[in-house]
């Protein structure tokens, strides 16, 4: 065996140029897998997080068919009590109740339709970054005021600042009609359009009164500590005997099943990318041993009438490709690594990225995230496809007449 | 041809031909790669160009134009106050240009609409149904019913998912609400006579279709119109229409191409340019290690011979040439298999890709899901230059080297 390895480790170095090229592709691909994979991890958590912490949440439990189908009518008649049972099943969670519906904010000098949301001033903030963007004044802070929390562009449009008066109409859960007078408490910034533009927050309570939902709400909205623990709390409530009933357990994909396919379709695209990259280092690897295999073809005839097994020829040549292939592993591992480090302090940008940045809730700056996988994922498949290459030539000389070779000029 | 020593370039041609095939199975690998590389760099351009292109297209359509003409505050507050006239005699006469395709002016206000089931906020736009197709507006993608056909029809035109939000159907009167001059409120009962899809659901929720005598007359604001949209005929480059647009309207309003209109669009597209020349370099750099490698065996194994070449009078600068022919050749050679290749793939898709499995995915990059492949000639050329420029410079250094042996020593060696 060690006999074999340093046969194998000299004849590597027999031409040093070619196997330095041969390992320098590798390693070419390898830092670039490296950094490209980090990179893409590192943004589909950001943009996961700053997603889901928005508004989303984690988990939210609805009555069947509303995230299809958002109606005022399709409620939970008491809110707060699933929420509270929720909150007794998931003692590490943050478990907040919402109601929402749409009316039309009128100002003295501007009317706009928008989209409400009735929220509880102190469970709220630990589900939603929104009450964290504060712009001007403050969050809501009493369940039952008639108080709004409106978005940055919207308070332009409807040329209003805080202590200002707004007037809601609509209609409300029994057909009634909704009208009141609420004051803007404070004013966001969240720099997601949508949100900026057409979006308010009330007080669960006077929510309530005024769309005349008699305690109900639409939603219960779960933020766990962190995204892998979201199965396991999905399934405890669902089991939940005075949870489950009629209502929907609804995960973070299915409440953004866009979030979900961007990162699907982006990942498709990138595999694609580097699929390319790793057959192209294969046919460098199989060109380079295909030729280390046929000038010694003499050398491996003399080698076998001696009487050594083709089979421990092919291993032989497997092996050389193993040390190559593992040169070109570590090196590209730690080059990619040192690369990713950097960026990983520094961010990474390129010109034109913070407009395109912003509407995937992202900041202008990325920011690879290193792990373990991110750093050995890519190279590993290399690897692998890099003693794939070698198969050919090694299985060649499994049919090595050792007679005819010696006779190779 | 003096750069062929003293043999004839098509002799050094020749024999760099034979050259190549003496080691078939290598050389044979290397076209491979090439080949692949070549394939990959103009198939993946092809699907970016593809899902890109048609976004900004989309993305015009729905602005829609390629420049578009405002009161200054409008985009801030798109009230029916910060509004302008309708255009004069001047302006139409300078519409009349060659560079201008269609233009048309419409009145656009934040609206909400009620059906007896529910209301939804919407923009509502008053337009000139034939200006509008013009600009971009396809009548094919009426569904149901039929489009406006006069300014001053009394129908309304919404989007499929609006009219599957409001519980509301083709023929149903449906209520508009909107906010006057004087933030007097606007209101008008309309029927619903077409149904209109658009490959983005956010769209069809959106925008609903008026005519614009119909809805100046609801907001009782006269003949005032929010914006005027401009087509042209390039819109990867829309200086010019600018230029002409924003001298015919005059100061007084805010007139701006669509790359600021939508920045996401604009962005995109800059990105895309970037991104296409970024993945062919990297492609061409995981390739260049392997044709270096191939080169670097093909003289090593030869040195002996150009030994003799030159011993036998064959100048240095023949040498040279003859590898770098040589490495031309193979990557010519290889680049035509890719583009065939290439070719070959990117035409059974040319009904489209569909992309519907991911398609709510697509639709928050903002793109159809359905994606057409557009094989730009800029951008084959663009990969194929690439490959033969800088795969040229490659074999520089093995060329240089194999005409830098000395005879004597080139015919010792074993």
């Amino acid at each position: 065996m060690t006999l074999t390895f340093r046969l194998a480790w000299r004849n590597l170095w027999r031409h040093r140029r070619r196997t330095w090229l041969t390992a320098s592709a590798m390693i070419f691909s390898n830092v670039l897998l490296v950094f490209m994979i980090s990179l893409q991890f590192g943004s589909y958590e950001m943009m996961i997080n700053n997603t889901l912490r928005a508004f989303s949440g984690h988990i939210q439990l609805q009555m069947a068919g509303y995230n299809e189908n958002p109606k005022l009518r399709n409620s939970i008649a008491d809110v707060r009590t699933v929420a509270k049972r929720v909150r007794e099943r998931l003692p590490n969670a943050q478990v907040a109740a919402r109601a929402s519906g749409f009316a039309l904010a009128s100002s003295e000098e501007r009317t706009f339709g928008i989209q409400l949301v009735g929220v509880e001033p102190d469970r709220e903030p630990g589900v939603s970054s929104l009450p964290g963007l504060v712009r001007d004044g403050r969050f809501l802070d009493d369940p039952t005021a008639p108080e709004i929390f409106i978005g940055s562009t919207l308070a332009r449009n409807l040329k209003v600042a805080v202590g200002d008066e707004i007037t809601l109409l609509g209609s409300g859960r029994d057909g009634s009609f909704a009208a009141g007078i609420v004051t803007v408490a404070g004013i966001f910034e969240s720099g997601m359009q949508d949100m900026d533009r057409s979006f308010a927050e009330l007080p669960l309570t006077y929510f309530q009164d005024l769309f005349a939902m008699d305690g109900g709400g639409h939603s219960v909205v779960v933020m766990l500590p962190s995204l892998d623990r979201v199965a396991a709390a999905v399934t405890t409530l669902r089991n939940a005997p005075d949870i489950d009933g009629p209502l929907d357990v609804l995960d973070w994909e299915a409440l953004n099943p866009g979030l979900k396919q961007a990162i699907q379709a982006d990942m498709s695209s990138a595999w694609f990318m580097y699929a390319v990259l790793i057959v192209l280092v294969a046919f460098s690897v199989l060109n380079t041993q295909l030729m280390s295999v046929m000038e010694r073809t003499r050398e491996f005839g003399v080698i076998s009438a001696l009487g050594v097994r083709p089979r421990r020829l092919a291993g032989l040549i497997l092996l050389e490709t193993t040390l190559m292939a593992l040169i070109g592993f570590a090196l590209g591992v730690f080059l990619g690594w040192l690369i990713t480090l950097y960026f990983n302090t520094a961010g990474f940008s390129y010109p034109g990225m913070e407009d395109f940045a912003s509407r995937f809730n992202l900041p202008g700056k990325m920011y690879p995230s290193i792990t373990p996988l991110s750093l050995v994922l890519g190279p590993a498949v290399v690897f692998v496809f890099c003693l794939l290459a070698a198969l050919y030539p090694a299985l060649r000389l499994l049919r090595l007449r050792p007679v005819d070779a010696m006779r190779t000029a | 041809m003096g750069a062929g020593g003293q043999l004839p370039l098509g002799a050094l041609a020749r024999l760099a031909w034979r050259n190549l095939w003496r080691n078939r199975r290598r050389t044979a690998i290397m076209l491979l790669a090439i080949a692949t590389g070549a394939w990959a760099m103009i198939f993946m351009t092809a699907l970016m160009r593809g899902m890109v292109d048609q976004m900004v297209a989309d993305g015009i359509d729905a602005l829609p134009g390629y420049v578009q003409v405002h009161h200054p505050q409008y985009r801030d507050d798109p009230n029916i106050e910060n509004s302008l006239a309708q255009p004069d005699a001047a302006f139409r006469a300078a519409m009349a240009a060659p560079d201008v395709q269609a233009w048309t002016s419409r009145v656009r206000v934040p609206a909400m609409i009620s059906s007896a089931r529910d209301s939804r906020g919407v923009t509502l736009l008053g337009v000139d149904p034939q200006g509008e197709i013009e600009v971009g507006f396809d009548p094919a993608d009426i569904v149901a019913g039929r489009f406006l056909d006069s300014p001053g029809d009394g129908g309304l035109v919404v989007g499929r998912k609006l009219l599957e939000r409001l519980e509301t159907d083709l023929g149903k009167r449906v209520v508009i609400m909107s906010q006057g001059p004087d933030n007097t409120v606007a209101d008008r009962g309309f029927r619903v006579v077409g149904v209109y899809k658009a490959q983005l659901e956010a769209l069809e929720e959106t925008f609903v279709y008026a005519g614009r005598d119909t809805v100046q007359a609801m907001l009782e604001s006269g003949d005032r119109i929010s914006e005027i949209a401009v087509t042209g005929y390039d819109y990867r480059n829309v200086a010019p229409l600018l230029e002409r647009v924003r001298s015919a309207a005059g100061d007084h309003a805010e007139v701006l191409p669509w790359t600021e209109l939508d920045p996401y669009l604009g962005s995109m597209m800059k990105v895309m340019d970037g991104f296409v020349l970024v993945w062919i370099v990297v492609i061409f750099m995981a390739l260049s290690f392997g044709l270096v490698n191939t080169l670097m065996m093909a003289v090593f194994e030869r040195i002996r011979e150009f030994g003799l070449m030159q011993a036998l009078g064959m100048k240095p600068a023949a040498i040279l040439w003859q590898v770098l022919l040589e490495s031309l050749m193979l990557l010519a050679l290889g680049l035509l298999l890719g583009n065939l290749l290439a070719i070959a793939s990117v035409w059974p898709l040319r009904d489209g890709l569909d992309l519907s499995i991911v398609g709510q995915g697509m639709e928050w990059f903002g793109a159809a899901s359905v994606l057409y492949p557009a094989l730009k000639p800029n951008d084959l050329l663009l990969a194929n230059a690439v490959v033969i420029v800088l795969g040229i410079l490659t074999s520089l250094l093995p060329a240089w080297r194999a005409s830098r042996y000395r005879p004597v020593d080139a015919i010792a060696r074993t």
